[in-house]
């Protein structure tokens, strides 16, 4: 027992609050957590809320990283509240804020709503060349490991919003697409699967986009997966450029490979037996 | 809006443009860029309107031009050269990141993450040292010799 108080240790933590039915702005109220090695941000966020003040609001979900709701502003550095060990940053104290750049609907939750907007603006789905086979499928399509490794980097986004918090651009320009809208246009444009460039053209080559990026890199350096925004931001310009140009090359069409005939499919996983009895 | 609840613009404006902090180096080399651009911009307006008096006569042309010896000039002279070659050297690495070239290729994103910073960087380091030697030579050139 005295060991493991041993290993607690105080930790402050200072977080922005914002009540739209009380208050006029945001302001930073004090917390003294008892954090253990390995404890995250996320779990010293829920000993608040169960032992200090219940109305403290923020979001989260997957607890490990996947699903990208808890992404908060940590000592001035967007981070996913669940991903990050209070340890690792600190030994005193430390703040929370909610993301810059979006409006807050309360404490720590920011309004979304328009990352979401700028997602779905890029058309972020697999337009194929043969619209008949993207909806009764034959098969599958055939793509080499070389055509994954393309985009599979973007792909790896959460929609957590980091990058669109840390970048400059954004911070000024209102209408700017953001660095993970314009990741997951590349992500969708380099896929060989994509025959999309030409209808996003419009979105992406337009102003307050691509164009407006200008590689501070922050997206880059705050990613949270490691998905390198900045970079599919520079490769989309050089797209873009050599289309004008047109230089680009045209994408090979993409073979559809047909389900083998001589083969025999393997039998499904059966279902599992019941836990409980049926009645 | 998804609600319609008074919500607080939490935009961080120009303050999250200049805003240094915690930022890694291209961060600065961004906001140094537009700074150093604005300066030889303005540089410029300067000169060609002050190259412009000429046509007032020597009674104007003179004075001013004794005006522009006073050494507040040779350091804002030396300003220009370190803005110039910046902006220069800096512009060219961007193109180059921007038409694709210094970045990389898309790659697994293995923990600790390494990012197209890391790729460009040697690249950077390069123009840098290019400029410093530029400067460095602008301002031999202004300070000894006098030009
Ligand atoms: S690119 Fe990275 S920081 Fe941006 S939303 Fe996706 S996972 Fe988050
Ligand atoms: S690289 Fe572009 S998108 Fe990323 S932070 Fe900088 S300006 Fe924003
Ligand atoms: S709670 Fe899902 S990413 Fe943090």
């Amino acid at each position: 027992m005295d060991k493991e108080n041993q290993q607690k240790r105080d930790i402050i933590l200072h977080i922005r609050r914002f009540d739209p039915e009380r208050d006029e702005s945001p302001h930073l109220e004090q917390y003294t957590v008892k954090v253990e090695p390995g404890m995250t941000i996320l779990d010293g966020l829920h000993q608040i809320k169960q032992n200090q003040d219940s109305t403290l609001s923020w979001r989260f979900s997957c607890r490990m990283g996947v699903c990208g709701s808890c992404a908060m502003l940590v000592s001035g550095r967007p981070m996913l509240a669940c991903n990050t060990q209070i340890l690792d940053i600190t030994d005193r104290a430390l703040t929370l804020a909610p993301l810059p750049n979006f409006d807050i609907i309360r404490d720590l939750v920011p309004d979304l709503t328009r990352l979401f907007e700028d997602h779905v603006a890029i058309q972020p789905y697999i337009q194929g060349q043969d619209a008949e086979e993207m909806e009764n499928p034959t098969g599958e399509f055939f793509q080499t490991p070389h055509e994954l490794e393309k985009y599979l980097q973007f792909s790896y986004c959460i929609k957590c919003g980091c990058c669109m918090t840390a970048c400059p651009t954004m911070a000024t320009d209102r209408e700017y697409l953001g660095p993970m809208a314009l990741a997951q246009a590349y992500r969708y444009n380099t896929d060989s699967r994509d025959r999309g460039y030409e209808s996003r053209k419009s979105v992406i080559g337009a102003s307050h986009s691509t164009f407006n990026c200008h590689y501070a890199g922050e997206c880059s350096n705050v990613c949270p997966k490691g998905v390198d925004p900045a970079r599919a931001i520079q490769l989309m310009k050089r797209d873009l450029v050599l289309d004008y140009l047109k230089l680009k090359k045209r994408k090979k069409a993409c073979r559809v490979m047909g389900i083998p005939s001589d083969v025999e499919r393997k039998p499904s996983i059966p279902f599992p037996p019941y836990t409980v009895e049926q009645k | 809006m998804s609600n319609n609840e008074k919500m607080y613009d939490n935009r961080l404006g120009i303050i999250g443009w200049l805003g240094g902090g915690r930022w890694g180096i291209e961060r600065y080399l961004y906001i140094i860029h537009r700074l150093a651009g604005v300066g030889v911009l303005i540089f410029f307006i300067l000169h060609i309107f002050e190259g412009n008096l000429r046509i007032f006569g020597p009674e104007i042309w003179n004075p001013v031009m004794k005006v522009m010896e006073h050494p507040v000039f040779k350091v804002g002279e030396l300003f220009i050269i370190i803005g110039f070659a910046f902006h220069a050297l800096n512009g060219i690495r961007l193109i180059l990141i921007e038409l694709g070239w210094a970045v990389g290729k898309a790659e697994e994103p293995v923990y600790p993450y390494k990012s197209s910073l890391n790729t460009q960087r040697p690249l950077m380091v390069i123009m840098l040292l290019l400029a410093i030697l530029l400067i460095a030579a602008g301002g031999f050139d202004l300070m000894f010799l006098g030009h």
